[in-house]
């Protein structure tokens, strides 16, 4: 293949900060956003830590200027605000004035919501606004109507815990083929009842702070967050004489075909993606300069990914880190902010801690960075990897 | 670019469509709001054990890719790309429905598993042993559409030589409840040969799976070509004749090209409209086919459309219960596919023999 896709903008919102800003100085300055979870009243709640994010919903939709009684979900509400910052530095003011789409990733959708008021559908009208919502392409609608694009292509992927890293996959091969000028890819994921449960029942949730790649590790805290990147054309960056943030140069996505839920041991899968991003992005390994690991922090996750990087990277695995320990797993949008973080990276020179590492895991010798450090970087690669051995990789590089 | 042909199709319909050397021969008749898919015989297909615990949409899904690839005389493909309005839904809404109920207690994990939406991409691979590239889309109308679009153009730009591309959607019980509700389904059964008559509001539910096996290299099972797919979030009724015409242009065809229209007619008298307006004017003098009176409507009711106009290009026959003019094709090459579901996702696929 060749030239990278330029990113023009990005926005975020998780439990480390509101914008992208934010985020950017709660991870180098080891602020975590993990905490009990305040606005979900679950019987867990003394069970689990979570990455929740502090504004509620009406908080948003005063935000956001969407009216209280509006029914959208938190998830829509979170996406429209991340979408509204990343198109707001791509210094987009007519967003239809080239052939622009949407792709965004979700695997709760409206859920949050739907899990409300399951039962009371069936007694009262009040609520029925939310009945839609229970389509996971429905947030992504929501999001487009609120950024005014219309007679676009604006398309949901939903592949568990890459779906975000998989959107910007999909986005940046759509703007390589020409079939669009510019797309607004990422995620948005918020915290309910339903995927709180569901993890419970698979046994992998810490009822602490999540370790990762730390040998005592017990699971992973559940995050909310949205995250979208802006990328364009060579031509509209040329007729708008747009800023490049940095460039998505490498993707590949691959499928484990080991386990509906669990990682291979070695992590065939996780190789076999970070291996098509370096033949998509004509890039060695040896030219990685910093790995954003998945690094859920459950035993199975760190595992294989662990073993992958070590059989991708042999003897030479570059300074690696988690930032899960800052947002918790934020599920379809994991790919996503960690997106926005690697380009920060790229931007700042900067390899973000892998917080609360002590013990290094018994299988190997791989150890995360741990501290904040200064190194110049050129090219960054994340990983995320979602059930159905759903494996991605995206490689962000300084230059085309 | 490299051209991509359909080389194989696979579904499992409110019609007896599992058998792929019959074409509609006998129809099957509803008079209700919700329609079911002709279950085939499972256990051809899947072990009894592992049967049980499966959803249906990964139950209907394992026939019509089996047939698929079995049609298409390979075991594996380099990629799987599936669309799917709400995955399995079933399980997601018994999960919500023992949260609720148990106080989110004694919850097992198979219930969550299955409503990941991209389980029945997912159970393919795992069946497969496919390590290739593994999508799932879930955006209403244009689930399917989304997939045919990515398998495209990986086919188109070489990363791939062979796709299995799908569309699945499973009825479930308070899912048609709430959307009743809401007024999406048609409060009163109704003969689905008299769909386009109704004059009331919402659908007649319905469910299916559909797989196709997309490559680059035409085989002598080969159906068509697929030339070109869009997928528009919205469009006024004042500007679907405009795009389609820009579309037909861009692969430098004009509506006297087109040898057979696929409409997504489904019996709401509030929507259809977008339909008709094109009958009489835009398609006046052009052979046009219906279907959701045989297959219901669903969120990936299009991949119905697509075995369809496959079936045919292929047997060069469009049987009479899909016709909604009198007009006879002198020829049938050019198929064109329009859809959209509640004025939202439109969409436009257009095939060809080759």
């Amino acid at each position: 293949m060749g030239k990278g896709v330029a990113i023009t903008g990005m926005g975020a919102i998780s439990a480390i900060g509101d914008n992208v800003q934010e985020n950017y100085d709660a991870l180098v300055s080891g602020k975590v956003g993990i905490s009990r979870i305040s606005k979900i009243d679950t019987v867990h709640k003394d069970d689990i830590m979570v990455g929740e994010i502090e504004m509620t919903n009406d908080q948003l939709k005063q935000k956001l200027g969407i009216p209280k009684e509006d029914a959208v979900s938190r998830t829509a509400l979170l996406a429209m605000l991340a979408a509204d910052e990343a198109i707001s530095q791509a210094g987009v003011t007519d967003i239809n004035d080239c052939e622009t789409g949407l792709i965004s990733g979700t695997t709760v959708g409206g859920m949050d919501q739907s899990e409300k008021y399951y039962f009371e559908y069936l007694e009262s009208d009040e609520h029925w606004g939310h009945i839609n919502g229970l389509h996971a392409g429905d947030s992504t609608q929501k999001l487009a109507d609120h950024l005014g694009l219309t007679e676009s292509f604006a398309s949901t992927i939903s592949t568990a815990c890459s779906s975000a890293a998989n959107a910007i996959m999909l986005g940046a091969r759509m703007i390589q083929s020409g079939q669009l000028d510019r797309v607004i890819v990422g995620g948005t994921d918020s915290l309910c009842k339903f995927t709180i449960n569901g993890f419970k029942t698979l046994m992998i949730l810490s009822d602490t702070h999540n370790t990762p790649f730390d040998d005592e590790r017990k699971g992973l805290n559940l995050g909310e967050a949205a995250a979208y990147l802006v990328l364009e054309s060579d031509e509209i960056v040329k007729r708008d004489n747009k800023k490049v943030l940095g460039y998505v140069t490498g993707y590949g996505n691959a499928n484990d075909a080991y386990h509906q839920t669990a990682s291979s041991e070695n992590g065939d899968g996780a190789v076999l993606a970070m291996e098509k991003a370096f033949k998509v992005a004509g890039l060695d390994p040896s030219d990685i300069d910093y790995v954003n690991a998945h690094g859920t922090a459950t035993p199975n996750n760190d595992l294989s990914e662990g073993r992958a990087l070590l059989r991708t990277f042999g003897g030479n695995v570059p300074e690696f880190s988690s930032t899960k320990a800052f947002t918790g797993h934020t599920l379809a949008v994991a790919g996503g902010i960690e997106a926005v973080y690697s380009v920060l990276a790229l931007q700042n020179n900067i390899i973000y801690p892998n917080l609360n590492f002590t013990t290094p895991m018994k299988e190997f010798t791989l150890l995360p960075q741990t501290t904040v450090k200064q190194k110049e970087l050129r090219h960054v690669l994340s990983n995320s990897f979602g059930f159905g051995g759903n494996c991605s990789t995206l490689i962000f590089s300084k230059e085309a | 670019m490299k051209p991509v042909y359909i080389n194989s199709v696979g579904s499992v319909s409110a019609q007896k469509t599992f058998e792929n050397n019959e074409f509609l021969n006998e129809i099957t008749d509803y008079n209700d709001t919700v329609i079911h898919v002709i279950d085939p015989n499972y256990k051809e297909y899947i072990p009894p054990a592992a049967a049980r615990r499966m959803a249906r949409g990964i139950k209907m899904s394992t026939v019509s890719s089996k047939n698929a690839l079995t049609e298409a005389g390979i075991e594996n493909v380099d990629a799987i790309i599936v669309g799917t309005g709400l995955g399995c839904i079933g399980d997601s809404e018994r999960f919500v429905s023992d949260i609720i109920k148990n106080d989110e207690q004694f919850l097992t994990p198979t219930r969550f598993i299955q409503s990941s939406h991209n389980t029945v991409a997912g159970q393919i691979a795992l069946g497969l042993g496919c390590k290739g590239h593994n999508f799932t889309f879930v955006h209403s109308a244009v689930s399917f559409e989304s997939s045919l679009i990515d398998a495209k153009i990986m086919l188109e730009n070489n990363e791939v030589n062979t796709v299995l591309v799908g569309g699945v959607d499973e009825l479930v019980e308070h899912h048609v409840t709430t959307h009743r509700l809401i007024g999406h389904i048609k409060k009163k059964p109704i003969a689905l040969k008299e769909l386009l008559q109704s004059k009331t509001e919402g659908m007649v539910m319905g469910e299916g799976s559909h797989f196709f096996v997309l490559s680059t290299e035409k085989s002598p099972s080969t159906y068509s070509e697929l030339v070109a797919v869009k997928t528009f979030n919205t469009l006024s009724k004042e500007r679907v004749e405009g795009k389609i015409v820009a579309f037909l242009e861009r692969q430098h065809l004009s509506i006297n090209d087109i040898d057979l229209v696929i409409l997504g007619n489904n019996g709401d008298v509030n929507y259809d409209g977008y339909y008709e307006q094109l009958s009489t004017t835009l398609f006046n003098d052009t052979p046009q086919a219906y279907y959701k009176h045989l297959s219901g409507e669903f969120d990936t009711a299009t991949g119905f459309a697509f075995w369809l106009a496959n079936k045919i290009l292929k047997t060069q026959n469009i049987p009479d219960v899909v016709k909604l003019n009198a007009i006879e094709p002198s020829n049938l090459k050019t198929v064109l596919i329009y859809n959209q579901y509640r004025g939202e996702n439109h969409s436009l696929t257009l095939i060809r023999k080759c």
